[in-house]
Order: C-alpha cells, then sequence, then structure tokens
C-alpha cells in the first residue's frame, strides 16, 4: 500500500501547471468579514484563489481560519463582504464524519446523483486504497482508513475546490505522512483548487504552493512555497521558511533547536 | 472507579462454578418446595394452585379453546391499541422532532400528560367510550403513545448537528437529510422506546381487561378469581408473560437488524 503511494509520488510531484494571471479563479474573497457578537473574527479578507493551486492556511487557534473554510464551505452564509465559489466545492472535515449507518460506499456517495453510483464510489475507494473496504460499516475503519474514506466521498464529486480543515491532525505520525502523499497524488490527478487549514507548519510547507498566515482577522503574511516538489524536509529552503512561518505565527525559534 | 486499585480476585468470596444449569438451581427447587407445600396441605389451593394442578389446567383450558379464545381477544385488542398508539406516538414525534414551530404546540400537552397515570383514566374512559373494546384499545393506545413519542423525539434531537452539516455540504435535500441522517439516527432511541411501549402495552390491557371485560386474558383471570379457581389466575399471568418475553426477543431482533451498524452488534 505504502509503496504503491510512494511509488507514483514522483509523478504525482511534478510542478503545478497553473497559470495564474489568466485562469479564472476558483475562488475569490473581497473584504471578507465576519463577527460573532461583538468580537470580529474575519475582519476584511482578501483572497484569490487560482484553479488547481494548493494552499495552506495557518494561524494561531482562533484566528478564524476555520471560520473562513466555512464561509466558503456555504455552511455560514452570515457575513459580509463578497465571496464566490466557481464550481463544486467538496469538503474533508478534522473528523471523518462518517455516517455510521451507512456502509463505507454508501458514505463516499452521500447526496452524490450518478448513473452508477455503486461503481463510482468502487472507483473513488480504489483510488485511496480502500478498495476492500466498500461494503464495511465505518464504525470498524481505523482512524487513518476512516480518514481516507472521506477524502473519497470528498473526491468523488470531482470537486473544483477541495477545502481541507484540518483532516490530518488526529492522525499518528505514520498514517500522516502516507495520507500526505496520497493527497499530493490526487490532487496531482484531478487538480481541484485546495484550501488545506492547519496548524502545522511542516505539512503546508510538505503540501502547499502558497501559505498563508492569518492574524488580526486578516491574511497577516503570505508566503509563497517555492522548494521544488518532491519536498524534502532536509532541503535548506524548507528549514529557512519553516522559520520565518513560526517567527509570523508568534513562535520563537532559536539557532539549532529547528 | 479505577481498575488498577481493584482487585476482582480478592473480593470474590467463593469461586462458584459458572455453567449456565447453575442458574436453574434456584427456581427448580422453588417449584419444588411449592409442589411439596401444595401436596402436603400446608399451601391450600384456594391461596395458589400447585405446580401440577397449573400444567393440567393450562392443558385443559388450552384443548376446550378457552384460552387460545382468550388469547386470540387480547392480542387483537394490544394490536389495534399498539397500531394506533404507534402511528400517533411515532407521527406526533416526527412533527415535533423536525420542526421548532410544532415542537412547541406538540410537545407542552404531550410531556404533560406524560405524568398522568394512566390507569387513572379508567373511570373516564368507561364514561366516554362505555364498556366495550374502544376504552381497552384507548388505554393501550394511550400507553403506547407517550413512550414512543418521548423516545423517537428525543432521537431525534440527538442526531449529531456535525451529520446534518455534512449533509449540507454533499448538497443533501431536506427529504435526502431526513431520509438518510435524522431518521436512521434517530432509530436506536425509538427502538428503545418501542420496548418500553410494548412493556406498557401488555400492562395496559391487564389493566383495561379486569374492568368491565367479557373476554379476553384479564378477563379469563378476574372470572377465575370470583371461583376460586387460583390454578387459571396462575396460568393466565404465565400467558401474559410469555407475551412480554416474546415481545422483546421481538424487539431485539429488530435491534439485531436495523442497528448492525452498531459497535456493540458489529462485535458479535
Amino acid at each position: 500500500m505504502a509503496t504503491r503511494i510512494l511509488g507514483e509520488l514522483s509523478e504525482a510531484a511534478a510542478p503545478p501547471e497553473h497559470d495564474q494571471t489568466t485562469a479564472r479563479p476558483v475562488a475569490r474573497i473581497r473584504s471578507l468579514t465576519k463577527a460573532f457578537g461583538d468580537r470580529t473574527v474575519l475582519d476584511g479578507i482578501d483572497l484569490d484563489m487560482a484553479r488547481g493551486e494548493f494552499v495552506a492556511l495557518l494561524g494561531r487557534s482562533g484566528t478564524g481560519k476555520s471560520t473562513l473554510l466555512r464561509a466558503l464551505a456555504g455552511l455560514d452564509r452570515d457575513h459580509d463582504g463578497e465571496l464566490s465559489v466557481d464550481g463544486d466545492v467538496a469538503v474533508a472535515f478534522q473528523e471523518p464524519r462518517l455516517v455510521p449507518w451507512k456502509r463505507v460506499h454508501a458514505n463516499v456517495t452521500l447526496g452524490l446523483r450518478h448513473s452508477d453510483p455503486r461503481a463510482a464510489a468502487r472507483a473513488a475507494l480504489a483510488e485511496v486504497g480502500l478498495g476492500e473496504h466498500a461494503e464495511a460499516w465505518p464504525l470498524t475503519l481505523s482512524g487513518g482508513e476512516a480518514q481516507r474514506a472521506s477524502l473519497a466521498r470528498a473526491l468523488v464529486r470531482e470537486p473544483d475546490l477541495l477545502l481541507l480543515d484540518e483532516p490530518f491532525s488526529a492522525l499518528d505520525a505514520l498514517t500522516r505522512i502516507t495520507i500526505h502523499a496520497l493527497v499530493l497524488e490526487l490532487w496531482a490527478r484531478h487538480r481541484p483548487g485546495v484550501l488545506l487549514v492547519t496548524h502545522d507548519v511542516d505539512e503546508a510547507l510538505l503540501l502547499a504552493d502558497r501559505a498563508l498566515v492569518l492574524g488580526e482577522g486578516r491574511i497577516a503574511r503570505e508566503f509563497p512555497i517555492d522548494l521544488p516538489r518532491p519536498r524534502r524536509r532536509d532541503h535548506p529552503r524548507f528549514t529557512a521558511l519553516r522559520n520565518e512561518l513560526l517567527t509570523e505565527l508568534g513562535v520563537a525559534v532559536e539557532e539549532g533547536t529547528a | 472507579m479505577s481498575s488498577t486499585t481493584l482487585r476482582p480476585t480478592t473480593v470474590r468470596p467463593l469461586r462458584l462454578p459458572s455453567a449456565r444449569w447453575v442458574r436453574l438451581i434456584s427456581p427448580v427447587l422453588i417449584v419444588v418446595v411449592w409442589q411439596i407445600a401444595s401436596s402436603t396441605g400446608v399451601l391450600p389451593e384456594r391461596l395458589l394452585a400447585s405446580p401440577a394442578t397449573v400444567i393440567t389446567t393450562a392443558i385443559d383450558i388450552t384443548r376446550d379453546g378457552t384460552l387460545p379464545h382468550a388469547l386470540a381477544v387480547s392480542l387483537q385488542r394490544a394490536a389495534i391499541g399498539f397500531g394506533i398508539g404507534a402511528v400517533i406516538g411515532i407521527g406526533l414525534a416526527l412533527l415535533a422532532g423536525l420542526s421548532l414551530f410544532a415542537e412547541q404546540l406538540v410537545d407542552p400537552p404531550l410531556q404533560m400528560l406524560r405524568m398522568l397515570p394512566f390507569y387513572g383514566l379508567i373511570p373516564l374512559l368507561i364514561l366516554w367510550f362505555g364498556i366495550g373494546e374502544l376504552p381497552k384499545i384507548v388505554l393501550v393506545a394511550f400507553g403506547v403513545a407517550i413512550p414512543l413519542y418521548l423516545n423517537t423525539f428525543a432521537g431525534i434531537r440527538s442526531v449529531d448537528g456535525k451529520l446534518a452539516e455534512l449533509a449540507q455540504v454533499q448538497q443533501l435535500s431536506r427529504l435526502g437529510l431526513i431520509r438518510h441522517i435524522v431518521l436512521p439516527g434517530a432509530l436506536p432511541q425509538a427502538l428503545v422506546g418501542l420496548r418500553q411501549s410494548l412493556g406498557v402495552a401488555w400492562l395496559a390491557l391487564i389493566v383495561a381487561e379486569q374492568v368491565n371485560a367479557d373476554a379476553g386474558l384479564g378477563y379469563l383471570i378476574d372470572n377465575a378469581r370470583e371461583f376460586l379457581r387460583t390454578d387459571i389466575i396462575i396460568v393466565g399471568l404465565l400467558v401474559y408473560s410469555l407475551l412480554g418475553l416474546l415481545t422483546d426477543a421481538v424487539v431485539r431482533l429488530i435491534e439485531r437488524k436495523a442497528l448492525v451498524w452498531r459497535r456493540g452488534f458489529l462485535a458479535s
């Protein structure tokens, strides 16, 4: 399983071929503002996401990362400003959110309009390496398997915009490595725009084209991640970018500890 | 409660054989003592018939058709009452569960009715509906509707809001949300209500049939009292118990089929 994914990773890691200047953005946000009571969480966000672009959204807890994602997912329409998404949106949540009383294949095709949903589910599950588990009940899956099923459910809709709300944070370190590889592989094949909300600086550096740091309700800083793919943690730019990001996030990094 | 501080080996004073048949010893012993007490005249027949008499009587009233007829009448009452009560209970629970406005209308009176000791309704039911089939069926329906309503309503409201959010993201229609998320999610709790309501149904029937009935199990028992036939009373009670056991087994079977996805059933 792991070897299959890692084997294909080299293809998957080919540099993304999108032209950010000519393509219509898949998501466009202008002065998005959101307040809960008298607490302003988002205070004038501007963001353009190109088709096929992988964007990581970082920020300390409570900076409104998930609020922004929920707005893009259409789960929260009560905000000011402009927000438009051109195409279909799919979401993978922090918890896999599989419906426990539906078998895995039925979870994958929940709400999907398709002439042969079972075949679509099987294909999507095979892609994430869960082909054998199509008939299983969600409660029999491990955490990593459930998160794969959740990815299959998001991808079966062939979204133009894939929103990932910290979907890897609850996985153990080893599972996370394989799922990272899987996400890159699926991204390379289907080319959705991806917005990944994460706390994990390394995750952003391993996956994204661009990292945005939220602070004070705004996009405080934007980091183009110009590392060659496949990404390697021992690349000198990796460490440099990591320190810059951590500093922006308010985590002091001493020489030698990173 | 920490498991590390509990040492069950020192808590248990005696090592008992754990075979299943061990649990049969005391019930058999009770029946034997009961039979001996009856045979020696310590326990007079007019207070409690002997086990042997109960068995012969059971066979007799089954053969002459008394018991089957009474059973058929009671079963019919229970089934009709249960059917009506289930439709009302589940129907109202769906209304109140799926609409906040309906909840405001439906829930307060039902919460009040729930506190009513409904056997206390019998005098009123007799005044309203006479002494025929109707008051008995109404009583059973009432007893069934309340626990089914309460549990189904609670079940609907306990469905995880995150799954509702998921349904929205997956672009399920409102009908799809109800069908795929809300109703299956409410089912475990609704089945708890079903089990309670079946228990109540038999209880309501026993009470209703001992008041002004001219047929059915309750009538059989009440009639036997007038002729001091404790054997028939015991047979009637045993039949009630068996019916209770039987319906419970049916609900268990339904749970096994309908809730296969749950951890408890997956393990077995």
